[in-house]
C-alpha cells in the first residue's frame, strides 16, 4: 500500500533480455496497476525516472526497459538480487469500453509493452486483436514470443525490412483501418508514429487512446514538467493515455516537447 | 458576497494564488490553473541562463507534506519571455518569478522580462536548495534583502514582491528591509528547512540533493507566525503562503495579515480545482459567521488579542 509518494525498494527477481536494446526487470511484488499506467525507478545517487509496465500479475512486476542514457545504463549493469526503489503505479489507462468487438493495437519499439498487457485483458475478454508491432529491425521487436502466446499473429513491419514489412508499421495501420472496421484504435511508441495512427483512425471516424510520453519530475501532478500545450493537462495525472480525439487538439502533440529545464524541443522525423 | 482580494494596486477576483514552482511552466499550464479557479498564478521562477536543475528524485512526501529540491530548473529568460509573451485571456492576473544569484542578476533578469503582460512581479530570496540562490546564497539576510529589492525596484514599476523565508529570524527585520527598499509587498514564506528523509532500507538520502525545502502542513503553523510577525513590522501588504489546504488555513492567514494567499503542496492533497474548493470553503466560513468582504477579518487576531 503506498501511503506517500516515497520509492520502496525492491530485490530484482529475474531479468530477461528481451531484445538487442531491451531488457525486462522482474519484481516480487503486484502493483494492481491497469494498462498504459506507469511506476518511477529510483537508482539511488543515480536519478528516478518513468517506466511504463509490461507486466503486473500473479505477484510479479516487469518492467521492460530500452538502453537510453545515463539512467538505463547503470540499470543495465544490475544483476539479479540487487536493489531499485519503485513507487506508482501513476497516472491514466488503456480502456476497453463495454460492447467493443475488435480493436487495433499499435505499438512501436518499447511502446509495445502497455499494449501487450491491453491485448491479454482484450482476449481474455473474447475481443478480437489486430496487432501490429513495428521496429527499427528484427532483433528489436518486441514481444513477439508474448503475442504468439496470446494467439495473435502480429502485423510487423520493421525500417530496414528484416522482418515483416519493409517500412513503416503506420502504412500496416492505416491499411487495416481501411479494410477492417475497429471499435478502437490504440498507440502507443515514437509520437510521430502515434500521431499518424490517431489521424488514421480519426479519417475514418475510429475512436482511438493514445499514450503521450513526457519528461516527469514527481509524478503526481505537481511539478509541471508534463504539462502539455494547449490545454496544460499533467501528462503524468490526466495522462499520460489520453483519447486521440483530445490529443489532435494539442498542439505540442507530434510536434515538441519539453526537457527537463522546460525547454522546447522538436520532434525530427527520422 | 465579495471574496476579491485587494493586494496594494491589485485586485485578484478571489484570493488564492498559485504558489511559485507549482505547475506554472507554461501559459498552457497556467490556463489550466486559472479554470480551476485560481485568482492570480505566479510562474515557475526564471534565471537568465537556463537551468536542468537537480537530478531526481526532487519531490516526495511524507506525514507532514513534502519534501522538494527541485534546483530551479527552467528554459531561461529568453524562452520564457517567448513563453508568457500573451497573458491577456489567460483568465487573470499572472505573477512573474525572478531569481538571481545576485542585485546585478536581479536586476538584469527585471530588465529582460518586465513587464510584458505581467502584472506583478515576485523576486524569490529564499530558496533553501539551490547553490548559489537564495538562503544557500545568503539572500535571507536584511542588508541583501533590502540590496536585491533596490536593484529590482530601479528596474521595474509592477507591483514589487520579495518571497522571504521562514528561516530568516527575526523574519520582520528582513521585511522592514525589503519595505524600505521599495517593495510592495511581501510573500511569506518560501519552503523550510532544508529538511532530509532517508531511505532506511538502503540509508541513502531519498532527494538526489540529499536535502530539500520543507512544505506543506508542518510548515503551516510556522508560515502563520511569521505572518503575524511581519504584520506587526511592515505596513506593505503581505500574501500568505505554507501548507495551505482548505478554507479555514486560508482564513486563518488572512486572520493573522495577509491579503491574499498562494496554494501548492494542496494541488498533491486536494486536486488541480483545489482553488475552487478553497473559495468555496471560506465563503461557506464567512457566510456562517456574517462576514460580507475578506476585510471583515483580515488581521482579526491583532485587533482582538488585546
Amino acid at each position: 500500500m503506498r501511503i506517500f509518494e516515497q520509492p520502496t525498494m525492491y530485490r530484482i527477481a529475474d531479468i530477461v533480455q528481451e531484445t538487442d536494446n531491451v531488457k525486462t526487470f522482474f519484481f516480487n511484488v503486484e502493483l494492481h496497476s491497469k494498462p498504459g499506467q506507469f511506476v518511477i525507478m529510483w537508482i539511488p545517487r543515480v536519478d528516478e525516472k518513468p517506466f511504463s509496465i509490461a507486466y503486473d500479475e500473479h505477484s510479479r512486476l516487469g518492467l521492460s526497459v530500452a538502453k537510453v542514457g545515463r539512467f538505463t545504463e547503470k540499470l543495465f549493469e544490475y544483476n539479479k538480487g540487487d536493489l531499485v526503489g519503485i513507487r506508482g503505479p501513476y497516472g491514466s489507462t488503456f480502456t476497453l469500453p463495454d460492447g467493443v468487438k475488435r480493436i487495433l493495437l499499435v505499438g512501436g519499439g518499447y511502446g509495445v509493452a502497455p499494449l501487450a498487457t491491453l491485448a491479454s485483458q482484450a482476449i481474455v475478454r473474447g475481443i478480437t486483436v489486430d496487432f501490429c508491432n513495428g521496429a527499427r529491425t528484427k532483433s528489436q521487436l518486441l514481444f513477439m514470443d508474448r503475442l504468439k502466446a496470446l494467439d495473435i499473429s502480429p502485423h510487423v513491419a520493421t525500417d530496414d525490412g528484416s522482418e515483416g514489412r519493409k517500412g513503416f508499421i503506420t502504412d500496416v495501420a492505416k491499411e487495416l483501418l481501411e479494410t477492417n472496421s475497429y471499435d478502437c484504435a490504440y498507440t502507443c511508441g515514437p509520437e510521430l508514429m502515434e500521431q499518424k495512427v490517431v489521424d488514421a483512425a480519426a479519417g475514418k471516424g475510429t475512436a482511438s487512446q493514445v499514450s503521450i510520453e513526457r519528461y516527469m519530475k514527481c509524478g503526481f501532478g505537481i511539478c509541471g514538467a508534463c504539462c502539455i500545450d494547449d490545454s496544460g493537462k499533467r501528462m503524468c495525472t490526466e495522462g499520460p493515455v489520453v483519447s486521440g480525439e483530445f490529443a489532435r487538439t494539442q498542439s505540442e502533440f507530434g510536434r515538441f516537447h519539453r526537457v527537463a529545464s522546460g525547454h522546447k524541443v522538436p520532434f525530427n522525423a527520422h | 458576497m465579495d471574496i476579491s482580494a485587494r493586494i496594494g494596486t491589485l485586485t485578484l477576483a478571489n484570493p488564492t494564488i498559485l504558489a511559485s514552482g507549482i505547475l506554472g511552466v507554461s501559459r498552457a499550464s497556467l490556463k489550466h490553473v486559472f479554470d480551476n479557479g485560481a485568482g492570480a498564478c505566479v510562474i515557475k521562477s526564471i534565471s537568465l541562463e537556463e537551468r536542468v536543475g537537480h537530478h531526481a528524485p526532487n519531490m516526495i512526501t511524507y506525514e507532514g507534506g513534502m519534501l522538494n529540491a527541485v534546483g530551479y530548473s527552467n528554459p531561461g529568460v529568453e524562452e520564457a519571455r517567448a513563453e508568457f509573451k500573451d497573458l491577456k485571456n489567460v483568465g487573470g492576473p499572472v505573477f512573474a518569478s525572478i531569481i538571481g544569484q545576485n542585485a546585478d542578476e536581479f536586476s538584469a533578469m527585471a530588465e529582460a522580462l518586465l513587464p510584458g503582460d505581467f502584472s506583478a512581479v515576485e523576486a524569490v530570496l529564499s530558496c533553501p536548495h539551490t547553490p548559489g540562490y537564495g538562503t544557500m546564497a545568503g539572500q535571507g539576510t536584511p542588508k541583501s534583502t533590502e540590496e536585491i529589492t533596490k536593484a529590482i525596484r530601479a528596474k521595474t514599476k509592477l507591483p514589487l514582491f520579495i518571497k522571504i523565508s521562514p528561516d530568516s529570524q527575526p523574519i520582520g527585520e528582513v521585511a522592514k528591509a525589503a519595505e524600505a527598499a521599495g517593495a510592495d509587498g511581501i510573500v511569506a514564506v518560501n519552503t523550510m528547512g532544508p529538511g532530509m528523509i532517508i531511505d532506511i532500507q538502503t540509508g541513502q538520502p531519498i532527494l538526489h540533493f540529499k536535502v530539500g525545502g520543507v512544505s506543506g502542513t508542518a510548515l503551516r503553523p510556522i508560515a502563520v507566525r511569521c505572518i503575524y510577525d511581519i504584520r506587526k513590522s511592515v505596513k506593505i501588504p503581505i500574501i500568505g503562503v505554507g501548507g495551505v489546504t482548505t478554507g479555514r488555513d486560508a482564513v486563518e492567514m488572512i486572520m493573522v495579515g495577509a491579503s491574499a494567499v498562494e496554494i501548492g503542496t494542496a494541488v498533491y492533497y486536494r486536486g488541480v480545482d483545489v482553488f475552487k474548493k478553497v473559495c468555496g470553503e471560506i465563503q461557506e466560513f464567512m457566510k456562517k459567521k456574517g462576514y460580507s468582504q475578506l476585510q471583515d477579518f483580515q488581521s482579526l487576531t491583532h485587533n482582538v488579542e488585546g
